[in-house]
């Protein structure tokens, strides 16, 4: 891993053009007067967000209508810091007869109470989730931080608050649901069986919650396996809420566990997100079963920079695009397609910007880059780089001592890259960005199109005729443009072809909790 | 972009410059306010803190321009900014002291031997209206009486008219008026209005020969918001590419709290780079600025807040 880090295959390091490198002049330091600056960089001291906010329990039991009770199975994982390697607490590892149980308070609760509620007092319930988020946000922004691996000024100013923006959102949807386009009174589904991943854990349980919980439904949800943490917290605010028994129920465990839940005869709506291998699984057994189904997946996404772009803020674009979050997002946009007149100068600054990225303890405040999530994700981008450069693509990375204990991956740049590669091709899951030139407008577009997913894309030009005429063309879900991974509750979010299928979020997102 | 930078020197045409300043990348405002409120947000505590608070009262221009202005005044002003905080040997001395041109003597005879340089607003400051003849006259008699640095505005009727080889013609004038003192040209961006202007006024001023480019005259607001001031280090960022020539920045107008200063230096740092962070290639045009940043240095070294009366006024 260290033999990536600071690697330069192509020889060309920042050039003028651009911010130089603050470990550039740290040599230099000594040699200047006393202890002022005078040209030199600006250190900036620790600044590391206290963890005391956060009181971990040794164990974490399934929430289960309304109360923690004990796993049947008896059995518990243990989810660890991705940063240090070190345990942060065990988990049930949930088995049949506890997704059985959750299945019947969930059901229990839509029958007897969720499902004959007034909107106006769900959206009660709704508002008061938003609002326990809003005041706990420091709290859940460590512990996400903690569980995830993912750097504390995401969680603070993104994951915590989109989360709340989303109960907020759908708080208001709740006495509006006549309005929604589904009839003039749309019923509730059911019981609804929803499992998320572990890049956005607090944020995709929302995408999840709340909008199933305003349409009338109740929810058995599953954390991913190694990011349980912030659900568990959930379910304490759920309780700090008051909301009745069962209409939230959290599992916890591993594959397996989900597997019995999307399966389960008692659950009248599945919701995933996840990888593209998983979500095809769960077509197959769900195929037949008159199950409701909606599956958000994996994404290449492409970022297309014309060369009349304004370049900086292009730069800033595709930085946002790949590293945010380490790259573990599905609609990254892992794919620059920049146009060939101005990709030398493009990435001379985007290499100069990405030397000032900051990796290191995910609590810094000023960490840009934080860990991996886990030992086997981090095995899969090593795998998929080596393989880049196996095929014939320069790796570049610049200088960023990689701490030794927890998974760590320095931020990646592929140039030479071709349609035929696989980094060009695969979901890296990782802050691996793979840069391919066009020539023309139809060129980008082909390039951009030619993937079998289809989540998410940028278009990054001065000229609106231009953006439109490519926005209409891309076959993906999403089109940013003049930006990149824009999140907004009233927005649906959702794929083409193996990206998956449903929309979340919006007035289109309520449609899958709506019969 | 950069290889058209000494045509434009060479040939200052009307059309000329309009296809260079105008075949720059644009500028993004929503992602400029982004990168620099993305900026803002980076948290520099204790050691660096420390670095950063002395250094930015080093490029503090402490500046009274009021129609009341009197020799007293700038005086006073002058022992301020030789020594700032009285009670702290330890404090460096503001960069200069940044007055109207008929005080610059005032300000020499009272800085003499400090090191503390004398700016001198000049050219029918702050609205630049004023025949060019009266611009270089108001410029000489300042230099002749020993300012080291100009602060010129450029003529903002001229450049929003399209007019930009009478703005490049001015800049060139002054400049050549200033004979050794460094010229710094005000662009007063409130009144340019987009970043596209900004963009384009900062080559405008930096091909014309200016060795700082400065936000605004602080009579008009906004002034040094943080998306301008960012776009300003990437200009003086990539005509260094262009050209080899390192031009400096001044924000001047609405930077009030220490806070707001070390923010400015994340963005030169992170923007334009570490080469920046140096009193001769940034500063500060400030005046209550500095006593925020006298506060926070003695909060850093005892560890409590002082109240304001502990710091002198001027």
């Amino acid at each position: 891993m260290s033999g990536t880090s600071g690697t330069d295959t192509d020889g060309g390091r920042a050039g003028d053009g651009a911010a130089e490198p603050a470990q550039d002049q740290n040599r230099a330091r000594a040699e200047r007067k006393g202890s002022r600056l005078d040209g030199q960089p600006l250190e900036y001291a620790p600044a590391p967000e206290s963890r005391s906010v956060v009181r971990l329990r040794e164990a974490y039991d399934p929430f289960i209508d309304g109360e923690f009770v004990p796993a049947e199975t008896g059995e518990h994982l243990t989810t660890a810091n991705p940063a240090d390697e070190e345990p942060l607490a065990q988990v049930a590892l949930c088995g049949e007869a506890d997704v059985d149980r959750a299945v019947a308070a969930a059901r229990r609760a839509f029958d007897a109470v969720w499902r004959e509620l007034p909107g106006a007092e769900r959206g009660k319930y709704l508002f008061r989730i938003a609002r326990i988020l809003q005041e706990r946000s420091r709290e859940i922004a460590v512990l996400e931080t903690l569980d995830n691996g993912k750097p504390i000024k995401e969680t603070r100013d993104f994951d915590v608050p989109t989360a709340a923006a989303h109960f907020f959102y759908h708080a208001g949807w709740a006495d509006k649901l006549a309005f929604a386009g589904m009839g003039p009174d749309p019923r509730p589904v059911g019981v609804c069986a929803q499992v998320v991943p572990w890049n956005f854990p607090l944020l995709m349980l929302a995408w999840k919650i709340a909008p199933a919980l305003a349409a009338g439904n109740t929810v058995v949800l599953k954390p991913a396996e190694t990011t349980p943490l912030s659900a568990l917290l959930f379910a304490e605010v759920c309780q700090e809420a008051g909301l009745p028994p069962g209409v939230v129920n959290i599992v916890t465990g591993d594959g397996g566990t989900g597997r019995t839940l999307v399966e389960h005869p008692g659950a009248d709506k599945v919701a995933f997100t996840g990888s593209t291998e998983v979500g095809r699984g769960i077509a197959r057994a769900l195929a037949g079963s008159g199950k409701r189904l909606t599956l958000e997946l994996g994404g290449k996404g492409a970022n297309i920079v014309y060369d009349d772009a304004a370049l900086d803020q292009a730069v800033e674009g595709v930085v946002n695009g790949v590293f945010f979050n380490q790259g573990h997002v599905c609609c990254a946009g892992s794919r620059l397609l920049v146009q060939e007149s101005v990709a030398e100068e493009f990435l001379e600054r985007l290499r100069a910007r990405m030397a000032l990225l900051r990796l290191g303890d995910p609590l810094d405040k000023n960490t840009d880059i934080g860990a991996v999530n886990s030992a086997a994700q981090l095995e899969r981008i090593r795998d998929l780089a080596e393989t880049g450069r196996a095929e014939g693509a320069h790796a570049w990375s610049p200088p960023c001592p990689l701490p030794e204990r927890g998974h760590w991956f320095p931020p990646t740049v592929f140039t030479g890259v071709t349609q035929a590669h696989r980094v060009a091709r695969e979901e890296v899951f990782g802050p691996v960005l793979s840069v391919l030139t066009f020539r023309t407008p139809e060129e980008a577009v082909a390039k951009a199109n030619n993937t079998p997913y289809g989540l998410s894309a940028g278009v990054w030009t001065e000229k609106g005729s231009r953006m439109l005429w490519t926005a209409e063309r891309l076959r993906a879900g999403v089109v940013w443009s003049n930006t990149f991974n824009k999140f907004d509750p009233a927005s649906p979010f959702g794929g083409y072809k193996e990206s998956g299928y449903g929309r979340e979020g919006g007035r289109h997102g309520l449609e899958a909790y709506l019969a | 972009m950069p290889q058209t930078a000494s045509a434009a020197e060479q040939a200052p045409t009307n059309r000329a410059l309009r296809e260079f300043l105008h075949g720059l990348p644009g500028v993004d405002e929503v992602g400029a306010r982004e990168r620099a409120a993305g900026l803002a947000t980076r948290s520099v505590k204790t050691t660096a803190k420390a670095a950063a608070l002395d250094l930015a009262v080093r490029m503090v221009d402490l500046t009274t321009l009021e129609g009341a202005d009197t020799p007293g005044k700038v005086r006073a002003l002058a022992a301020k900014a030789r020594r700032p905080d009285p009670d702290d040997p330890s404090a460096p001395s503001a960069a200069a002291v940044c007055v109207y041109s008929d005080l610059v003597g005032v300000a020499v005879e009272a800085l003499r031997g400090s090191g503390v340089g004398v700016a001198s607003v000049a050219t029918a400051f702050p609205s630049g209206r004023a025949p060019l003849e009266a611009k270089l006259a108001d410029t000489r008699r300042a230099v002749a009486d020993g300012a080291t640095e100009i602060d010129m505005v450029i003529d903002r009727g001229a450049f929003l008219s399209g007019d930009y080889r009478k703005v490049h013609e001015e800049i060139t004038a002054v400049k050549q008026a200033c004979g050794g003192a460094h010229l710094k040209v005000i662009l007063e961006t409130g009144e340019l209005a987009t970043l596209d202007n900004v963009r384009r006024a900062s080559w405008l001023a930096m091909g014309a020969g200016a060795d700082f480019i400065k936000t605004s005259t602080g009579k008009v607001a906004p002034a040094a918001t943080p998306p301008v001031v960012l776009v300003m280090l990437e200009a003086v960022r990539g005509h260094r590419a262009a050209t080899g020539r390192t031009v400096g920045v001044k924000p001047a107008g609405g930077i009030r709290t220490a806070k707001d200063a070390v923010r400015n230096l994340v963005m030169v740092q992170e923007v334009a780079g570490p080469r920046w962070l140096d009193p001769a290639l940034f500063r500060i045009g400030a005046s209550s600025l500095l006593n925020d940043l006298l506060m926070q240095r003695s909060k850093l070294r005892t560890g409590a807040y002082a109240g304001p009366d502990y710091f002198t006024i001027d």
